[in-house]
């Protein structure tokens, strides 16, 4: 299904009429198209229709025979104490997690950035390795970390006289090393980013800085974030479009447990889905998708009001 | 690391400390050194933290299970042994999950580099009707999270009767948002006069796009099909779904039905099997990491 039609039949291009203008051009974007529309476009379409009908596994043969059920499955939300107790997991992965990831994101490019040349490329690969790999492979190795008796966490901790806890097993401790789990998988992927801003601060900038006699860090809070404020805010979009949606690293590191303790709001999307509650499940995931948009909104405000300021 | 004769020179790129007044000179030159031995000391340690449990998973992957159970934990394997690898290729079946693996990934990733490059040469360099509306449809479903679509493509697969078939695998990605904007944007820096000449010495719209637009689109291919590669070579919810038999399993899959449950096995196959995931992506990565880092700093795409 490549691009064939816009074929020899159009050799004089746009001084064609104007059908054979939108045959070539539909010529290129309808392989594009069909195939974005047909898995994408559609299923976003078909997912809000879903959630308003109490469509369900046994339904699968046949989704055009259920019943519609309007907002039942958004008002059941809201007395589902999973869900609520899934939501306030999100908002707590979301509110720890970019920060944390964003603050040692733009520490190590910070680190990287000055002065150090020679072996910037190997820092950065090595940085950037837990981005490139497999979350199942990263939770195999982290779960023996984190063992409680026989992990390297614990031995290193032995090393200063620490007694480590069950990381994993405990309800208190297992969200919070999720997070920092997940800031050590990302991190890598924001510093590439935010090296790339700080290579385009200006020098001068810095100079003029210095003249004035400021020091370090007054270089860095008034030239560099100033500066870096669009990265910023770039990186603190994707990453919270991401981490709203956070799910792998439960599924294979605590299974949402213990206590349900990390279950996420994607996982219990997930799980109502292998229970066979289509409906509700798209009612959920339209929630989500909802909280997204609105957080990039936020995002995107801010964007536009910090550029507004800059100039 | 920098060494003692450099001190005299002004630090390089943006120095923290920097010389203040010429009387302060020698205190500040010597913070400054101080500065640096801390930095570089921090450097190596995040370095060990965000390297060390891959190092660790490679060398203990050629341990024995009883060495890998040792208490305390060791690094260095006192005998080293390829059993776990042996075992995983020969009893388990992950020459089949390696192949699954590589073909969905290089299939999506075709299917990507072809229908982005043409979407993007229609939305830059053709004009027809319906191209904003398009466009627009596809910045729209960038924020759209997976779960959105999930459950209705379940439904959609299995009413084509594709349920556990590498199409079900393929097919919901071939043309993802992402790389049609990717290339949109790529193509936007090809000037229009390179087309318009090409049109006027009578080339067909095919033409150009292959000959002359696709070639000045190598950075950008490089960057798409790298990462649609790694995403791909690592996915894992769909695949865990729609995979339902042993023979269309993906290593990703694979390794995560076999790490818990009645299925787990022994700790040195799933740490050998997390090599084999683990290690043909870092060596992509380490040898094109040029045009990674250049794609992901100019994209934004992961």
């Amino acid at each position: 299904m490549t691009a064939v039609a816009p074929g020899a039949r159009t050799r004089r291009g746009r001084s064609g009429p104007r059908l054979r203008r939108a045959a070539v051009g539909w010529g290129f974007a309808l392989p594009f198209t069909a195939l974005f529309v047909v898995f994408l476009a559609g299923p976003v379409l078909a997912s809000l229709l879903m959630s308003f009908t109490d469509l369900r596994s046994a339904d699968v043969r046949n989704p055009f025979a259920v019943n519609i059920v309007g907002l039942r499955n958004y008002v059941r939300l809201f007395e589902d104490e999973l869900f609520v107790k899934a939501a306030v997991n999100t908002a707590i992965f979301v509110l720890l997690g970019v920060p944390l990831t964003m603050v040692a994101g733009l520490a190590a490019a910070l680190g990287l950035n000055s002065g150090l040349t020679r072996l910037r490329t190997v820092f950065r690969v090595g940085y950037y390795l837990p981005v490139v790999t497999s979350i199942v492979a990263v939770a195999v190795v982290w779960r023996f970390l984190l063992q409680p008796d026989s992990g390297l966490v614990e031995s290193l901790l032995r090393l200063v006289g620490l007694d480590g806890p069950n990381w994993l097993g405990r309800s208190d401790l297992a969200l919070p090393s999720l997070i920092v789990m997940a800031a050590w998988r990302n991190l890598g992927y924001q510093m590439v980013i935010f090296l790339a801003g700080l290579q385009a601060i200006p020098q001068h900038l810095y100079e003029a800085a210095r003249l004035d006699g400021a020091s370090g860090w007054q270089q860095f809070r008034y030239v560099t974030l100033p500066s870096l404020r669009p990265t910023l805010l770039f990186v603190g979009v994707i990453a919270t479009i991401g981490y709203l949606q956070f799910f792998e690293e439960p599924l294979v590191m605590t299974r949402g447990g213990p206590l349900n303790s990390t279950l996420s709001v994607s996982y219990h999307i997930y799980n109502q889905f292998g229970f066979g509650n289509y409906g509700y499940a798209s009612a959920m995931s339209y929630l989500l998708f909802v909280a997204i948009v609105l957080l990039s909104i936020l995002w995107f405000r801010l964007l536009r009001s910090s550029e507004e300021v800059s100039r | 690391m920098t060494t003692p004769a450099t001190k005299a020179r002004p630090p390089v790129a943006k120095p923290p400390g920097s010389p203040g007044g010429p009387a302060r000179r020698p205190v500040r030159r010597r913070r400054d050194r101080v500065a640096t031995v801390v930095l570089h000391v921090l450097l190596v340690a995040g370095l060990l933290a965000m390297v060390g449990p891959f190092l660790w998973m490679l060398l203990s992957s050629f341990k024995s299970e009883a060495e890998i159970r040792l208490v305390p934990a060791t690094w260095w394997p006192e005998q080293f042994t390829l059993a776990n690898y042996r075992e995983l290729f020969g009893r388990l079946d992950f020459p089949t999950y390696f192949f699954n693996s590589a073909l969905v990934a290089t299939l999506v990733t075709l299917g990507n580099l072809v229908f982005c490059s043409a979407v993007g040469y229609a939305l830059t360099k053709l004009r027809f009707p319906g191209r904003r509306a398009l466009f627009g449809l596809v910045l729209g479903s960038v924020m759209v999270p997976s779960m959105v679509t999930f459950v209705p493509l379940f439904v959609l697969i299995a009413n084509l009767g594709l349920t556990n078939t590498y199409a079900a695998l393929v097919l919901p990605f071939l043309a993802g948002a992402l790389g049609a904007f990717l290339m949109r944007q790529f193509m936007f820096s090809i000037p229009d006069e390179l087309v318009e000449s090409a049109r006027v010495d009578g080339a067909s719209e095919l033409r150009i796009f292959v000959r002359i637009v696709l070639p000045l689109c190598r950075p950008a291919l490089a960057a798409l099909g790298i990462l649609t590669f790694l995403a791909h070579w690592n996915s894992f919810i769909w695949p865990l779904v729609v995979a339902t038999t042993e023979d269309k399993y993906t290593l990703p899959v694979a390794l995560a039905l076999y790490s818990v449950g009645q299925n787990q096995i022994k700790f040195g196959l799933l740490l050998a099997g997390s090599v084999v995931v683990v290690l043909p992506v870092v060596i992509v990565f380490i040898v094109l990491q040029r045009h990674f880092v250049r794609g992901i700093a100019t994209t934004g795409l992961k």
